[in-house]
């Protein structure tokens, strides 16, 4: 009922919050130090969506019987908002807290409110990964490691193989990859399809997701190396922009945003013949199209191989456990967990000495037909470039995204949308 | 009587005295302490930090005097925020209320199972706003929701309802009226019910119809009652934000068009997730004196309304 009056006690509830939630993550475990090996210890770690940790838990509890491990779970956006929120009121945080690479920038910048992870000896795990993802993982001066990634988001294309065979498309992933080498052969391919009206399905769930896709192929993208926003500038960023409204201009797209509950039932209904897929993508396709096993296959990209989403794992200072929080992100990020996890969830591993390893290239999945997955992401993981990444990464997509979405909808033209978008992001602080 | 007793008849009678003077403010106290700890502090608060350049993630606030409030009158999603919350509030309210007083004025009669009735009207109110907004989000759906499925049968092509100003408004006006078309009719018959029967007896014999009965019986002696409601409803419409984050999936910009962006959600969009507190309590004070004149000119009007409807 009153929303205005919860708005203005935003500072006094911040204050409470403070006194309310002062355990944060670990009520057990009283303030002795955790050298007793009996001592119980209950960590939190704070997630967006399914990051197929759950099996992990149970195998570390079996080594350290005296941790207790809860998971907290979030949508995408409200759990970054929140880590902002609750870095600054220092309360009410998760012991360990997974960012996404498009907020990674915004979080290494807080040096103060995160642990070194060198001061728990993980500065050794930099051997394992690939250069770029730890990269992204140490705050600005090169000084301290913040973040221990977890995945990457290797690109490909998903297809359903029904529909193309409707349109009287090839199915057969060498071809289907053949169709379209470029964007522009994507967006033609889209045309044939279209043209062969198929009933109750459109090329592309919606132009965002291959906006993005787009960018992330670019050498540069939203912000140039010194954290400047060059959207209007960088040739790249207005040539993915055209493309993807091409899509919309075409009558390609099923108009679903990207995780609204319309895009899920999509899914499930089979609107869309085509989705940009990042690796950990698959799992998402999986869990929601339960109906259309073996329907779905994997092709390569067009316009060659990128890199969209993927999070590090990263330990706020205020947990009351960093000592064994780090212990647990060690574990999890490790080389033989990662493996396992792209096997049962398809989020694709940051460590490259796995790419070449056996039971990651002869992995499969029946989903996609048997497609040799785990061969495409590595080889779309090993030609990946690296592109930087600026703080405001998410806020700057989503006046994009909008932008995108008022072309979709039939509302602006491209250009006057085009405008709106870059005084948008004028106004990006 | 003694002395000493007299003294002490005294000195009861004086605390007797000053307990009738104290107490009162004793009793109501409490209110008044929680209401400047949840009201009125983080009100003024809100004025502070409104004049200041306050972003969440940083300790330097640097005063910017009314520079936010200069921003913000000029800021173009402001005034489309305003609009769609009086648009929505319009929507919303005129017909909830008609309604609310028809549902009153029929359970206003010897019904049978009128207790179930009664409760049967609380019921949409008690249920949580969220579980509202995802359920009536399916059923306006634009591929699969049930009412683009029934307007089909009317030859109506599909509408999207999220897309559309128009059409947006009018499916989160839905489900305002869902929750509190119920809530408003109880308390319309609670004052119904304080209308004495003869009225309505003697306006019977004179040839009255129910309809004109309702008009001129019942709407004029529960005016204060509608003078109340009215106000109530319009400064619960004035601060509509669940409805319009969760029908837009989440998306603080109340879609890409900000189409069904209201204030609180604009406010909601500054504070918190660009963390621009010192933007966002501006537009907080804003709103704050929308309501206030909002609310001042209804009483206005409903108060001049004696005719009834």
């Amino acid at each position: 009922m009153t929303p205005r009056l919860r708005l203005l006690a935003v500072p006094l509830m911040l204050a409470l919050a403070v006194t309310a939630c002062g355990g944060g993550g670990g009520e057990t475990a009283g303030t002795a130090s955790s050298a007793k090996p009996a001592e119980k210890v209950k960590l939190t770690v704070g997630l967006f969506g399914d990051f197929g940790f759950k099996p992990l838990y149970e195998e570390y509890k079996k080594t350290h019987p005296n941790v207790e491990i809860v998971e907290q779970v979030t949508q995408f956006n409200d759990h970054h908002n929140n880590l902002v929120k609750r870095l600054a009121t220092n309360a009410g945080a998760a012991d360990i807290e997974a960012v996404e690479v498009g907020y990674i920038s915004t979080f290494t910048a807080l040096t103060g409110k995160f642990h070194d992870l060198k001061q728990f000896g993980l500065d050794k795990r930099q051997a394992d990964y690939l250069d770029w993802k730890w990269q992204q993982g140490i705050s600005k001066d090169g000084q301290q490691v913040l973040g221990l990634g977890t995945d990457v988001g290797g690109l490909a294309m998903c297809y359903r193989k029904d529909l193309f065979k409707k349109a009287g498309l090839a199915t057969d992933r060498a071809e289907v990859a053949g169709l379209w080498p470029t964007w522009e052969s994507y967006i033609e391919t889209g045309k044939r399809f279209a043209a062969a009206n198929v009933a109750g399905a459109k090329f592309v769930d919606s132009p965002g997701e291959i906006f993005r896709a787009m960018v992330n192929q670019a050498p540069v993208g939203l912000y140039d190396t010194s954290d400047k926003i060059i959207v209007d500038s960088n040739p790249d960023v207005k040539k993915a922009w055209d493309l993807s409204n091409q899509i919309s201009q075409n009558n390609l797209s099923a108009k679903l945003a990207a995780f609204s509950p319309p895009w899920n039932t999509g899914f499930a209904k089979g609107s869309f013949a085509t989705i940009i897929c990042p690796a950990w993508m698959t799992g998402y396709i999986q869990e929601q199209a339960t109906n259309a096993s073996g329907k779905w296959d994997i092709a390569a990209v067009p316009g060659g191989s990128g890199n969209s989403g993927g999070s590090h794992l990263m330990l706020p200072k205020q947990g009351k456990h960093a000592k064994e929080a780090a212990e647990l992100i060690d574990f999890l990020t490790s080389k033989e967990n990662q493996a396992r996890v792209f096997k049962e969830e398809g989020t694709f591993p940051s460590i490259p000495a796995l790419y070449d390893d056996p039971s990651i290239q002869t992995f499969t999945k029946p989903f996609f037909g048997d497609a040799p997955i785990g061969k495409i992401y590595s080889d779309a993981a090993k030609a990946l470039k690296p592109q930087h990444l600026g703080p405001k990464e998410a806020d700057v997509r989503t006046a994009i995204g909008n932008g995108l979405g008022r072309v979709e909808q039939g509302k602006q033209s491209p250009d006057e949308a085009w405008a709106q978008v870059l005084q948008d992001v004028a106004k990006i602080k | 009587m003694s002395a000493i007793s007299l003294r002490a008849l005294s000195r009861r009678r004086r605390r007797h005295v000053v307990d009738m003077k104290v107490s009162p403010y004793a009793y109501v106290a409490p209110f008044f302490l929680l209401f400047c700890a949840f009201g009125l502090f983080p009100l003024i608060y809100t004025a502070w930090v409104s004049l200041h350049e306050w972003t969440l993630l940083s300790d330097v606030h640097t005063f910017v005097g009314l520079g936010n409030f200069g921003t913000l009158l000029g800021d173009a999603y402001f005034w489309n925020a305003t609009f769609n919350t009086l648009s929505i509030g319009v929507i919303s309210t005129v017909p909830q209320l008609l309604l609310a007083i028809w549902l009153a004025h029929l359970l206003n009669r010897p019904l049978r199972m009128q207790t179930f009735f009664r409760i049967s009207l609380l019921l949409p109110n008690v249920t949580s706003v969220v579980a509202v907004v995802v359920i009536f989000s399916q059923l306006f759906g634009r591929d699969f929701g049930l009412i683009n499925w029934v307007l089909g049968w009317f030859g109506v092509g599909t509408i999207d309802w999220a897309a559309g100003t128009g059409t947006s408004h009018v499916a989160i006006s839905v489900m305002i009226m869902w929750r509190w078309t119920g809530y408003n009719a109880l308390i319309f018959l609670a004052a119904m019910q304080a209308v004495p029967r003869e009225l309505y007896e003697a306006a019977t014999i004179d040839g009255a119809s129910n309809f004109t009965q309702l008009r001129r019986i019942t709407v004029p002696m529960i005016r204060p009652t509608i003078v109340f409601v009215v106000i109530v409803s319009t400064i619960g419409a004035m601060q509509i934000l669940a409805e319009p984050l969760l029908f837009g999936g989440s998306s603080v910009t109340g879609g890409p068009d900000r189409q069904f962006q209201t204030l609180s959600l604009f406010v909601y969009e500054h504070g918190f997730t660009k963390f621009d507190f010192g933007y966002a309590s501006a537009a907080s004070w804003i709103m704050f004196l929308f309501v206030v004149l909002a609310a001042g000119v209804n009483y206005l009007l409903t108060r001049r309304m004696k005719g009834g409807l």
